[in-house]
């Protein structure tokens, strides 16, 4: 009993209440997404809404259910559970059914589960007990090395499952390994790579490239003459220069790897292509709904991008345009500012662990929903390509709604603890 | 585990402002859409709206003394949506829609090819009981629906070529204006065509809101922003149905023409053609079908004779030059030529009946003196006060196109023709300058020759003797909209160039011509008329039957004009017709006593007779 108490009391009720305002949210805006005359109850069950609501109640029980369990469980069992979530990627690669291309989900009777979504919280664990159990510092290769084999191998069979979207996702732990000592170079570095990348794609031909690549020859010419002119640095410098010629030329080679759909999306993106009513044409309605909103929206239930199924995916990856058109500015500035709230919460949680276990887990939490936090509202609102990854808690999907609130308990989980541990 | 110093934690500062810069970002670009953009609130708006075209019902046409006879008839469209369509029992729908499902499988295709989310034709104009029928079915067949249309009917099967028909706009119509749009009716020959912006009305607008699957959900804006059909105006002939159909069955196995004008104000009475068809048959589904048939048949049906065909006028043209010779002096009532068997003048011969010689002008009319008038153009064309022969013609050809030949009238129907008048320059091109003059060109005397005319030229002569010394243009539509509001295009009074003076003579050869000349058949009991035949010769075979009247003598009510292809003397055929046409527009029915004449001209079949036999 006292010990419960003193759990309960430990409670970040901030994580928690943001926590429960996107859940509910999300589900008003599901409502207003799929809302059908013939069936308006909002507790209908053969309704996404209704189906909605009884994964809300679920995930408050899991919850509750890891509040109570002893949180030295998950340091303890990290590679454990880590290993089990590897297996069953692994299972569904084999034995998966095939869903809108991806072969990622596993269905039991009528229910579909996603595997993949939770490997997300069982990454981030297993990261946290490598880093933090043994106090290690992502600044040397070998840390950086076991860091990226605990991050790539589940982003690879995720790739492998065709399912680019959730693999790219763990880009995020980046931010982990940032604070946990990787260069800081790596943003710059990746930067750069993101904008070359960008340009080879843009300038289609080999000419305009080879007069690309000239210009950064020549500006690392001006750098090697700032620089104390000996043959480390000339090596340097070429060693760069023919890195970026050999990439900007995979670059088209890469892309041509890419499914159709995405190369088309990335072309919508960088405006190399106006297709409104293919490609483009998800983007161009949900900036319609969101745009059309206003100030203060059309009202709820008054949508009528949303209501009369303009725009497609609404109430799972384009839940976010519902907020806008019916809900306006005020509802999406409150969206956001949720979200950056509950980013910056977790930090400042994480940072003031005492254990760098539960440190390291809470970074892992925050990169993962701010990297889908980012991708999801940045591709709703046309500046960054189409990938289908959900918006955190406020999506519709079961799977989803569950890894996110096991990932995110079980560090609240973690924080309450803080007091007891040592 | 022990704290330690934590040589990264500044980092966690990067990583606030990380967080930070992406909700400004994110916060940046929301006000960009949702505040300070307008275009995406109108992009919602035509999202969700549809415009639906309300078709206004087109203007009805009534004649003359207000019977309808074109109206319109409710039918219905069957529309498909492509992604609506569920699975069905195909081969049900088929036999319910009356089509093969071969037919079925290939519309299919062609909506689907069209648009899947939006609705295409499946099947145009099926009748009110029809669709009564299917749509009963309907509901087992989603993707399916109806909506209504209208169909051109006519009750009585009569003027098919005056009224003309309606058919889809194509290519050009579209790109020529933009009032229509793909599927649009209009106009396509006949008044329909030619009245098209008074007749087709406005086209309304229904904004209705629709979901992505095109489902309608109400209207737009409680419809504050629809645009309300508005009718096609009606049209008011000057037609007269009675006549009009009355000429359609004396014309029945006979090729040629009947033009009847109201001398008074140029308005159309009847206006036949024959071969001809049934209106009804070029309406609707069977339009095409129908086209084709009539297209190929070598009686050429679709030729509207009255307004198109160019004849020789023969006779009847006498007239015109005993009117311009009169006028220029050359020509008085008691100037006498004798005929001896015809013309003869060097060698050259035109040949004439047996009749009584010398005649005077009136005589001559009532004989159809060939003679006579050889002599009455070679005087016009040597008259002294002009230079030469040449000159002479000009002035004869002035007053001929005055009277209205050679010229168009711009009458109220698409392609209108000007038959022909030689100028000058043809026959210096045939002859060489100076080298031709009245004896080369001396056909002309009598209509023959290079002179080509259309019934309705003929019919305008008659009706300007019988104004002596005008008319106004021949027009189809009297009102346009209300039975009161006048057609302006047609009040202008055209003068020949004749005195009236000049007029009673020529009017009482005509009288003559019916009373005791050559046309005999067409006398009426208690009604004079004034006429005078025509036997046309031409390469075709049989002389061409003529006959121009008009009556009563005195305040005529009807000029006409017959012309009837191949059937040989005017008297025989064109003037019977024409004195029944005259009898049953102004008596309202044929006397017991020309039964016989009527029964004759009802039964004769003329459409064989293509060898001349002597």
């Amino acid at each position: 009993m006292r010990e419960r108490r003193g759990v309960f009391h430990g409670i970040d009720w901030v994580m928690i209440v943001i926590y429960l305002l996107l859940v509910f949210m999300g589900w008003i805006n599901i409502y207003a997404a799929v809302y059908d005359q013939d069936h308006a109850s909002i507790f209908d069950l053969s309704q996404r809404y209704g189906k909605q609501l009884m994964w809300i109640v679920a995930s408050l029980l899991l919850g509750f259910v890891i509040i109570l369990i002893d949180p030295k469980f998950f340091n303890q069992f990290a590679f454990l559970i880590y290993g089990i979530s590897l297996l069953t990627l692994l299972f569904v690669l084999g034995f998966g059914k095939e869903v809108a291309g991806s072969k990622s989900w596993f269905q039991i009777g009528s229910f579909a589960i996603q595997p993949a979504e939770f490997v997300k919280f069982s990454t981030a664990l297993a990261l946290a007990h490598y880093l933090g159990n043994l106090g290690i510092k992502v600044d040397n290769l070998k840390a950086t090395f076991y860091s990226a084999l605990i991050i790539l191998t589940p982003a690879a069979l995720i790739l492998l499952q065709n399912d680019t979207g959730s693999a790219l996702v763990y880009v995020a732990f980046i931010f982990v390994l940032y604070r946990q000592g990787l260069s800081g170079n790596i943003f710059i570095i990746g930067f750069v790579f993101a904008a070359l990348a960008i340009l080879s794609l843009l300038l289609e031909s080999a000419q305009a490239k080879l007069i690309m690549l000239a210009l950064i020859f020549l500006m690392l010419g001006v750098a090697y003459l700032a620089m104390k002119h000996n043959i480390k640095n000339l090596i340097k410098l070429i060693g760069i220069f023919i890195i970026i010629s050999a990439y900007v030329f995979s670059v088209d080679f890469a892309f041509s790897k890419l499914q159709p759909h995405q190369q088309v999306r990335i072309k919508v993106l960088l405006n190399m292509k106006d297709d409104p009513r293919g490609a483009g044409y998800n983007v161009n309605q949900s900036k319609i709904a969101i745009g059309s909103g206003g100030i203060t929206g059309k009202g709820f239930l008054k949508g009528t991008q949303t209501k009369f199924n303009f725009v497609p995916e609404q109430s799972t990856d384009f839940i976010f345009c519902t907020v806008g058109e019916e809900w306006g500015f005020l509802g999406t500035s409150t969206v956001v500012g949720l979200f950056v709230v509950l980013l910056l919460r977790i930090v400042y949680v994480a940072e003031r662990q005492r254990s760098h276990f539960s440190k390291i887990y809470g970074y892992g939490v925050a990169s993962i929903l701010f990297f889908h936090f980012t991708i999801n509202v940045g591709m709703v609102l046309g500046i960054l390509p189409v990938i289908g990854i959900p918006l955190p808690f406020f999506s519709y999907g079961g799977s989803s709604l569950w890894a996110f609130t096991i990932l995110l308990f079980i560090f609240i989980r973690q924080d309450a603890e803080r007091m007891q541990l040592l | 585990m022990i704290m330690r110093r934590d040589t990264y934690a500044d980092r966690k500062y990067i990583i606030y402002g990380f967080f930070i810069v992406v909700g400004i970002l994110f916060l940046i670009r929301l006000a960009y859409l949702q505040l300070f953009n307008d275009s995406f609130k109108l992009a919602a708006d035509n999202n969700t709206r549809r415009d639906i075209t309300i078709y206004p019902p087109r203007g009805l046409v009534f004649d003359r003394n207000d019977e309808l006879i074109v109206y319109n008839e409710a039918v219905f469209d069957l529309m498909v949506i492509p992604n609506q369509l569920k699975p069905m029992d195909t081969l049900a729908f088929c036999k319910i829609v009356g089509i093969s499902y071969e037919n079925f499988v290939k519309r299919i295709k062609k909506a689907k090819k069209y648009s899947w989310r939006k609705a295409s034709f499946f099947e145009k104009q099926i009748s009110k009981e029809q669709t009564a029928y299917i749509q009963e079915k309907l509901y087992n067949y989603p993707g399916f629906y109806v909506q209504p249309n209208t169909l051109r009917k006519y009750p009585h099967p009569i003027a098919a070529h005056i009224l003309g028909y309606i058919g889809e706009v194509n290519q050009k119509n579209l790109e020529q204006d933009s009032y229509y749009s793909q599927g649009d009716y209009m106009g396509k020959s006949g008044l329909e065509r030619f009245y098209e912006k008074d007749l087709r009305g406005n086209k309304g607008v229904q904004k209705l809101m629709v979901d992505v699957y095109n489902r309608e959900k109400g209207p737009f804006h409680e419809g504050k922003y629809d645009v309300a059909a508005q009718k096609g105006k009606n049209l008011y002939l000057g037609l007269d149905w009675i006549i009009q159909e009355y000429g359609e069955k004396l014309m029945v196995n006979k090729k040629g023409a009947i033009v009847a004008i109201d001398p008074k104000t140029g308005e159309i009475l009847a206006m036949v053609t024959s071969t001809n068809y049934d209106p009804n048959l070029l309406t609707g589904r069977v339009r095409s079908k129908n086209y084709r048939i009539l297209l190929k048949d070598t009686l050429k049906p679709l030729l509207n004779r009255a307004l198109i065909s160019s004849y020789p006028p023969g006779s009847t043209f006498k007239l015109i030059n005993a009117l311009i010779g009169l006028q220029e002096g050359v020509l008085h009532n008691g100037s006498r030529y004798a005929c001896h068997n015809g013309f003869s003048f060097r060698g050259l011969h035109v040949g004439c009946h047996s009749h009584r010689s010398p005649l005077n002008l009136e005589e001559s009319i009532q004989h159809s003196c060939n003679a006579y008038y050889c002599e009455v153009y070679r005087s016009i064309l040597g008259n002294k006060n002009y230079a030469n022969s040449e000159e002479g013609f000009r002035k004869w050809r002035e007053y001929v196109t005055k009277m209205g030949f050679g010229v168009k009238y711009g009458i109220d129907l698409p392609s209108e023709k000007r038959g022909n008048i030689p100028k000058p320059e043809y026959y210096d091109k045939y002859y060489g300058k100076g080298h031709w003059n009245a004896i080369t060109t001396i056909s002309l005397s009598i209509g023959q020759g290079e002179i080509l005319a259309t019934p309705l030229q003929m019919a305008n002569q008659a009706a300007f003797i019988a104004n002596r010394g005008y008319y106004i243009a021949p027009h189809l539509v009297r009102a346009i909209g209300r039975p009161d509001s006048l057609n302006p295009r047609f009040t202008e009074k055209h003068y020949v160039g004749v005195d009236e003076k000049y007029f009673d003579i020529i009017v009482e050869g005509m009288s003559k011509v019916v009373s005791n000349g050559t046309a005999r058949l067409a006398r009426i009991d208690s009604v004079e008329v004034c006429g005078k035949t025509g036997t046309a010769q031409n390469p075709h075979g049989e002389n061409h039957s003529v006959f121009i009247a008009f009556a009563p003598r005195n305040n005529p009510k009807i000029a006409i004009a017959v012309f009837i292809e191949n059937s040989g003397y005017g008297g025989t055929w064109a003037a019977p017709i024409s004195s029944l046409m005259i009898e049953k527009y102004l008596k309202g029915y044929i006397s017991p006593k020309r039964s016989w004449l009527e029964k004759r001209m009802l039964e004769g079949n003329l459409l064989n007779v293509k060898k001349k036999d002597k």
